[in-house]
Parts: C-alpha cells; sequence; structure tokens
C-alpha cells in the first residue's frame, strides 16, 4: 500500500511536467491547427538556459529561493522569446501552405535544435544545481520530499494561472475565438498574428517553467533529453484530446502514471515508451478526438 | 497503355544496360568499395523515397513512419537469412528473404493502416509515429532479436547489382501503379476525397493498398540494408530515420518518380561531402528542411514528371501542364 502511494506520488510529480510540456502542445494546435514537434526540443532548450542561468546567479551568491525564482523566470523569459522567433521565421510564412508543410517544418526545426545544441556545447550530459529545497518528511513509511511537493504545487499554480488567462480575459477569448474560426476573428479587429505569436510564448514559457521543475527532480540534461519527454507530452496531449487545456492536464497526469507504475506490472521500465504508445493507439481507435475533446463534423 | 515502357524496346535496353553496367562497377574495381557503399546507399534511399512518396505525395496523406517498416523488413529479412537457411545457399536465399522482409512489413502495415484510415488529418501522422516508436521499444525488448545491442550475423549478400535490380522493380511497380486506375483514384484522394467518393473510388481500400504497397518497400530497402552493413539496432530505425527519408521525399519533389530519384541520390550524396563538417553535418539536414518548405514546399520536381516516366498519351499534355506550373511558381 505504502508503495502505492509512494508511487502515486512519483506519479504526480512527473505527470505535472507532462502536463506543462503537453499544454504547449495543445494551445499551439487549438489555435494553428499544427502539431509543434519542435516543442520537446524547446523544453530542452529552457533546460539550457536554466543550466547556464543557474550558474550566472550562483556565482552571484544570492540566496538559493532567489537563485531559483531568478533562473525559472529567465529560462521563461528567454524561451518564450525563443519560441516567437521560431514562429515568426519558420511557420508563420505557411500559415496559408498546407497544413503538412507546416508540421514537415515542424520536424525540422526540432531537429535542427537539437543537433544545434549538439554542435555547440557538445554532447557530453550536464547537471543542474540543485536549488529547492530537498527535506524528506516521513509519514508512516510514505517518503515526501519537500522538492516532489514543490514541483506538484507551482505546476499546479501555473496551470490554474495558464486556465484563467485562457478563461477569462481578453486574450484568452481571442484565442479561443481563433482556434474556433480563424477567418472570421480578423474581420472582428482581433489582432491575430499577434495573439498567435503570444500562443507559442506562453505554451513555451510553461514548458520552460517544466523544465526547470523536471531538471531539479532529474538534474541531469543532454540535447537529446527533449526527444522522449518531447514525445510523452505529445501523447499526453492527444491522449487528454488535442486543443483542449484542461484535457492536456489529465493527458500530463496519466502519462505519468503510466511511466511510474509500467515498471510494477510489466517486467522493465524499458517497456514504457511501448505502453505509452498503445494507450496514445488505443485512445486514437475508441475516440479519435481524445478523452476531453469535442468531436468535430466534417464539412464539406 | 500500363506496359509500354517495357513495351518500348529503348527501355529495356536501358534497363539492361543498367544491369551490365552495374554488373560491370560491382566486379570490375573500377570504383573503390566507399563509392560503391555509397552507391548502394544511393538506391536503397530511392527505393525508400518513391515508396514514402506514394503515401504523402501522391495520395496526399501524411505519414512519418517510414522507417518503422524499414525496421521491420530488416528484422524479418535477417532472421530468414541466419535463422531460416543458417547462413547457406549463398545469394539464392536472398531473394526469399528480401521478400519475406517486404511481406512481413506490408503485413503489420495493414495493422496500422486498418484503425488509422477511418479519420484523415493528423491522425495517420500521429498513428505512424507511434507505429515507429512501438516497433523500435519492443525490438528493444526482445532479447532474443538481441533487444538493444541489435541483431547481428548476416552475410553480406546485397551487392550493386541486388540493389540495382530492386531499385529497378520498385521504380517499375510504382510508375505503372500510378497510371494505373488504382492510381487515378489515389490521386483523386489526395485532389478531394469527398468527391472522390462521390464518383464511387473506394477510397478506404485504395488507401489502405496503396499504404501496403509503400510498406512492402520499406520492407524491401530495409531488407537490402540490413544484408549490407551486416548489423541492425533498434535505434537505426529510429524517428530520425523517418524524418530523412521525409527529407528526400519533399527535397526531390511530391508526386514525383524523377523528383524522389533525384531528392534521394542528392541527399545521400551531400551528407557524405558534408563529412568533413563533423557533428555540423547533421544541423544540415533539418534547416534543409525548414528552408525547402518555406521557399518551394513541392520540393525541387514538385508534381513535374521526367516525361520518360509519363505514358506516351499523356506526355503532350503533360508537357503543357509542366510549363503551366513553372509560369504559376514564377
Amino acid at each position: 500500500m505504502a508503495v502505492i502511494l509512494q508511487q502515486t506520488l512519483n506519479g504526480l510529480q512527473l505527470g505535472s511536467v507532462y502536463a506543462l510540456i503537453a499544454l504547449g502542445y495543445t494551445m499551439v494546435y487549438g489555435i494553428l491547427r499544427l502539431i509543434n514537434f519542435a516543442h520537446g526540443d524547446i523544453f530542452m532548450i529552457a533546460c539550457y538556459i536554466g543550466f547556464f542561468a543557474s550558474g550566472a546567479f550562483l556565482a552571484r551568491h544570492l540566496p538559493t529561493w532567489a537563485v531559483f525564482a531568478s533562473t525559472l523566470l529567465t529560462s521563461m523569459v528567454l524561451t518564450a522569446l525563443l519560441a516567437m522567433l521560431i514562429e515568426r521565421s519558420a511557420y508563420k510564412p505557411l500559415r496559408y501552405a498546407p497544413r503538412v508543410s507546416a508540421v514537415i517544418t515542424a520536424l525540422g526545426v526540432g531537429l535542427f535544435l537539437e543537433h544545434f545544441t549538439l554542435a555547440t556545447l557538445g554532447p557530453a550530459p550536464r547537471a543542474i544545481p540543485p536549488l529547492l529545497p530537498a527535506a524528506n518528511y516521513n509519514m508512516g513509511g510514505l517518503t515526501i520530499s519537500s522538492l516532489q511537493l514543490m514541483i506538484i504545487v507551482i505546476s499546479i499554480i501555473l496551470m490554474l494561472l495558464l486556465d484563467t488567462v485562457v478563461q477569462k480575459t481578453m486574450t484568452g477569448m481571442a484565442m479561443r475565438a481563433i482556434s474556433f474560426d480563424k477567418t472570421v476573428v480578423p474581420l472582428m479587429g482581433v489582432p491575430v498574428d499577434r495573439i498567435i505569436s503570444l500562443t507559442f510564448a506562453i505554451g513555451s514559457a510553461v514548458a520552460a517553467a517544466g523544465g526547470i521543475l523536471y531538471s531539479q527532480a532529474y538534474p541531469i540534461i543532454n540535447p537529446y533529453m527533449g526527444v522522449r519527454i518531447g514525445w510523452w507530452a505529445f501523447i499526453a496531449a492527444v491522449v487528454g484530446g488535442i486543443g483542449n487545456i484542461r484535457g492536456a492536464m489529465l493527458g500530463g497526469y496519466i502519462l505519468g502514471f503510466v511511466e511510474v507504475f509500467t515498471p510494477t506490472i510489466l517486467p522493465s521500465s524499458t517497456y514504457r515508451d511501448f505502453v505509452a504508445f498503445t494507450i496514445l493507439l488505443a485512445v486514437l481507435i475508441v475516440r479519435p478526438t481524445g478523452i476531453l475533446g469535442r468531436v468535430a463534423a466534417q464539412k464539406v | 497503355m500500363h506496359s509500354d515502357v517495357l513495351k518500348s524496346k529503348r527501355t529495356l535496353l536501358l534497363i539492361a544496360a543498367g544491369l551490365a553496367l552495374s554488373f560491370l562497377v560491382e566486379r570490375s574495381g573500377l570504383v573503390s568499395s566507399y563509392v560503391l557503399q555509397i552507391l548502394m546507399y544511393v538506391g536503397i534511399n530511392i527505393i525508400l523515397t518513391l515508396s514514402l512518396n506514394l503515401v504523402n505525395g501522391y495520395m496526399g496523406e501524411f505519414s512519418v513512419g517510414h522507417a518503422g517498416f524499414m525496421a521491420v523488413g530488416a528484422y524479418m529479412a535477417s532472421i530468414v537469412t541466419v535463422w531460416v537457411f543458417r547462413n547457406s545457399l549463398g545469394w539464392l536465399a536472398f531473394p526469399v528473404a528480401i521478400l519475406a522482409g517486404g511481406a512481413a512489413a506490408a503485413g503489420t502495415s495493414l495493422i496500422v493502416a486498418i484503425p488509422s484510415f477511418r479519420t484523415r488529418g493528423d491522425y495517420l501522422a500521429i498513428v505512424t509515429l507511434a507505429f515507429n516508436m512501438i516497433v523500435k521499444s519492443l525490438l528493444e525488448n526482445i532479447e532474443a532479436l538481441g533487444g538493444p545491442r541489435g541483431f547481428l550475423g548476416m552475410n553480406r549478400l546485397t551487392n550493386l547489382v541486388w540493389v540495382y535490380v530492386w531499385c529497378a522493380i520498385t521504380i517499375y511497380i510504382i510508375r505503372n501503379f500510378v497510371y494505373s486506375n488504382y492510381g487515378r483514384a489515389m490521386l483523386s484522394i489526395r485532389e478531394d476525397e469527398v468527391a472522390s467518393n462521390l464518383v464511387s473510388v473506394n477510397t478506404r481500400q485504395t488507401k489502405v493498398l496503396v499504404f501496403v504497397i509503400s510498406a512492402f518497400f520499406a520492407g524491401v530497402a530495409g531488407a537490402l540494408f540490413a544484408h549490407l552493413v551486416q548489423f541492425i539496432n533498434p535505434r537505426t530505425f529510429s524517428i530520425q530515420k523517418s524524418t530523412d527519408i521525409l527529407v528526400m521525399v519533399y527535397l526531390g519533389g511530391i508526386g514525383s518518380i524523377f523528383g524522389s530519384i533525384l531528392g534521394a541520390t542528392v541527399y545521400t550524396v551531400l551528407l557524405e561531402l558534408l563529412r568533413p563538417l563533423g557533428v555540423w553535418r547533421w544541423v544540415v539536414g533539418p534547416l534543409m528542411l525548414v528552408v525547402l518548405m518555406i521557399t518551394r514546399p513541392t520540393g525541387i520536381m514538385g508534381l513535374r514528371e521526367f516525361l520518360g516516366f509519363v505514358p506516351r498519351e499523356e506526355r503532350a499534355e503533360r508537357r503543357k501542364e509542366g510549363t503551366a506550373i513553372a509560369a504559376a511558381s514564377r
């Protein structure tokens, strides 16, 4: 029982990170109908920014919490800028091209980010210094680390914040309007280009936050780390219903639990990719729009 | 009309000359073994590119897991030569192994195709991607096949002649398929699926058929590849490999046989020439893909065709069309 509770907690921790990254996939898909395959690598870049930023801030002898906060902010801002740059230079020229062109471009951008990082920073993995307090609390056989709690709490706060932005603010309303009908919305005076850039920025900033939190739990980063985590977050978005923000959060937690519970059921944790992608296929066959996705009628 | 390529004596002569040339190059030692190896890679890549072009270019669907089918073909063919024939019979066993690899890939593609063609759009992309990952993950976990360490023990059965023969077969079959009734149905799906359904094209059946043919040749390419490098491992067939094939398709040009040949050749040779760049070499491919998509999303040939591949009855029309496309893109 204690093991299951312990694993549930681990699943929540991992699921929070997947949910944060899945949000970026789902927001961009909702607004542009584009599967942004570069998102996982943007997450990787965010971790590298975190690595250099934390090093720079630590050198200034700030208190640890201040280092954490400023690293988080720096990484979120820079990653958002990078995402806006990518959107402007690679995706915007293709907005009226066949959708396949944009998807292939996204695949290309992702690989470019990976290999560019590899070529400039080298393949050697690096370790992000611990910035969050890591005290362990024992509660009847259950070990709760403060790190774990912080990751879960910060993630949930960010998700609530994002949900509020999308549901309650004018910007969020504009985003939902664009995803509802891209041709009519500009006629209503909505600055579509700015909203799309903003969507990329917000989605990537949230992924950056996910990256910093993730690298506190798993401090080793390398140029290819975004591949697996990116795919998992992508599955989370699709399983939850791509284009649906609450679906992405739900999907993130489902995938977190899948990853944590796979080794307890199957012989080895190397089966986790197999399990995750099988779940993806099963969901697509039974409910092609995902768990929370709306079924859209095909227009002729 | 279907086989006018073969009926024309000149084409037959060309194919025979190519075969003779491949023998000569293979046996005479005129070129170094390095160049020979690259020529074989070019051939294998042509098969891969052309088969993916069938789905992505001619049918207008979006499959991104081609390396998964290649993996199935590679492992199946290796199992046949190493376990079934125990490396006996020499090259006689090879055609059997290649066909087995192709058939295995085609069979697996049925499992992917039947559920994924219920819906259109991004789902095929997601499903094929998932398929690629599942294949890789399964291969890594099957200890009997070497797990993550990979599978070895194959003899080097692939040579330039085999590659040439399979290249010619692939081009011949796909070319004739494209200009057959089924091919027309496939093109009509790309142009407008609903409309083609309304004129009683069995769109689902056509899509599954095209997908299976495409997977078959990916399996063949995998089999040739496995017996060329004599060592296969699940990581070889990752999504990176699939992306490489996509680059070749979109570089050469969608919906064009000559484009696929061109794309595969240019990309393979280019990557070899860039070898001195080291790691930066891997930055070139993705960057090229992005720039290509923005500036010329249909590729070098882009829906145009080398007239030699077009049935004689259609050449005049295609020539007109080609000038029209050229004028429009200017």
